[in-house]
């Protein structure tokens, strides 16, 4: 072996391991500041990432855009629902007295909160647009608890990274990180343009995430589990929507 | 000349390495994007101007094509399947390639000076006359001479300058638009096109005419000489008329 070549290798080795060693603490990085969406290591968990990553560096506190009373959409659309069976027939006649929103996991007080005791609680209200992944938007005035201000109230444990949510349709249920669940629009909401929540729009409670799309909006919300580890939920992607192929992040 | 033409291929290919290489990433991410596009575009394919629209809004646009829910009424008396997981996720992982491609080659452009050298014509270029007088020559699909593809012509360098400077800024834009995170740091940047669903409408108009560019684009090759010109801008020599390349 002559020398240039070994010298070509001694370098090439030692700036492959400075690479590896600084993608390596790269990645560290990443995941201590939160960056990498638990959906990271599918497919098209790169591009995934990098979205995230971007989103959250430069948009982690931006506040969606509200509207005017007079833009808000005369003919919004709910989208399909699945039917929701007798049993929520049952508690919509009982006008949802027996509706309850159960918090539990990293929390220092688990607690059940009833609709009566929600609509107790300090109310905010909000013009935004919600877009579907589709394409289609509308916008409507959304009223509902600062999803922080139950968080709050249950004592979040600092530990605790995101919260899961679920549905009164089991195959419903998704998760969100602190930054979105702490954002003073994330709300959630029991009123809409005045009235209270319709039930094809979600009612009686749906989470209302401003600045992600419609599908990360679920409906009916039971439960949120707060967590600082969301591979013990569902396949350990996050939320249903990996599942069936959908991003779990859907700020874009 | 001759012999200055071979002298300064010999040091300088045809196209630079950088070049090429940024052609094909963007090629690769922009049929990508183009496949992942129409499969996102089927799930709703109406268009608004405004902020807002839906199924229970009156279309500004509505494509005469079935789509992909149900909920759409289409005409059709079927449903396609959804395609819209895999294909949003692969769109903006090749908007991410395409954009930082792009970087890479703008920033490549102006410090080489491959967009002063190639690209920008001369002034008296762009005189009418002789921008019409191009045009006419170019109608007839004429198979160009030799000494004509050492360079760009002025219509080539307008065109390329268009889709470098215009269209793909424009699709970029238009594409972040509807993102909600990043309509919420730039809340202008939606506005003052109208909203998020003008933006949308935009946003295929301006693909539909980077996709009538790609069409051009590959016919001019194959009438230039498709092995000879896709040959150049693989291995940067452009092939002498009779060798193969």
């Amino acid at each position: 072996m002559s020398m240039i070549s070994r010298r070509k290798l001694i370098t090439t080795g030692l700036l492959a391991t400075a690479g590896a060693t600084g993608l390596g603490v790269a990645a560290k990085l990443a995941q201590h500041y939160g960056l990498i969406p638990p959906d990271a290591g599918t497919l098209y968990g790169a591009g995934e990432t990098l979205t995230y990553a971007a989103q959250r560096l430069f948009a982690r506190h931006s506040l969606a855009q509200e509207f005017a009373r007079s833009q808000i959409s005369k003919d919004p659309f709910a989208n399909e629902v699945d039917p929701l069976g007798a049993e929520f027939q049952r508690i919509q006649q009982g006008g949802f007295a027996d509706w309850r929103l159960a918090v539990d996991g990293m929390v220092a007080r688990p607690a059940s909160f009833s609709l009566a005791e929600l609509q107790s609680f300090p109310r905010s209200t909000q013009i935004t647009l919600i877009a579907c992944e589709e394409g289609w938007s509308y916008i409507a005035e959304w009223s509902g608890v600062p999803l922080g201000h139950v968080l709050n109230l249950v004592g979040a444990l600092p530990a605790a990274r995101y919260v899961v949510y679920r549905s009164f349709q089991p195959d419903w249920w998704d998760s969100i990180d602190m930054a979105d669940a702490l954002h003073p629009q994330t709300l959630l909401a029991l009123g809409m343009n005045g009235a209270e929540l319709p039930i094809p729009f979600g009612g009686p409670l749906r989470l209302r995430v401003p600045r992600q799309l419609g599908y990360k909006n679920v409906k009916y919300i039971t439960r949120l589990t707060l967590t600082d580890n969301l591979k013990r939920f569902g396949k350990g992607l996050g939320s249903a929507a990996p599942e069936g192929g959908y991003a779990w992040y859907a700020g874009i | 000349m001759g012999t200055i033409t071979q002298m300064t291929e010999a040091v300088r290919p045809r196209h630079a390495a950088l070049v090429r290489v940024t052609h094909w990433l963007i090629t690769l991410s922009f049929l990508a994007l183009l496949v992942t596009g129409v499969e996102i575009l089927i799930s709703h394919p109406r268009f608004y101007w405004g902020e807002t629209g839906n199924v229970n809004t009156r279309a500004f646009l509505t494509l005469p094509i079935p789509s992909s829910r149900g909920t759409v009424p289409t005409g059709y008396g079927y449903v396609l399947p959804d395609q819209n997981g895999w294909s949003r996720y692969l769109h903006f992982e090749a908007a991410w390639v395409a954009v930082l491609t792009g970087l890479i080659y703008a920033t490549f452009g102006f410090l080489q000076g491959h967009f002063r050298r190639n690209l920008i014509p001369a002034a008296s270029e762009l005189s009418p006359k002789r921008l019409a007088a191009d045009i006419l020559r170019h109608l007839p699909f004429r198979r160009p001479s030799e000494d004509e593809t050492g360079s760009y012509n002025v219509l080539q360098r307008l065109t390329y300058l268009l889709v470098i400077f215009v269209l793909f800024p424009l699709v970029i834009w238009t594409g972040l638009d509807m993102s909600p995170a990043f309509a919420s740091v730039f809340p202008g940047a939606v506005t003052v096109l109208g909203g998020r669903q003008s933006a949308r409408t935009l946003h295929f108009f301006v693909s539909i005419f980077l996709v009538l560019f790609l069409f051009v684009h590959v016919l001019m090759v194959y009438l230039a000489g498709f092995r000879k010109r896709v040959g150049a801008m693989i291995t940067g020599r452009l092939a002498k008329t009779g060798e193969r390349a």
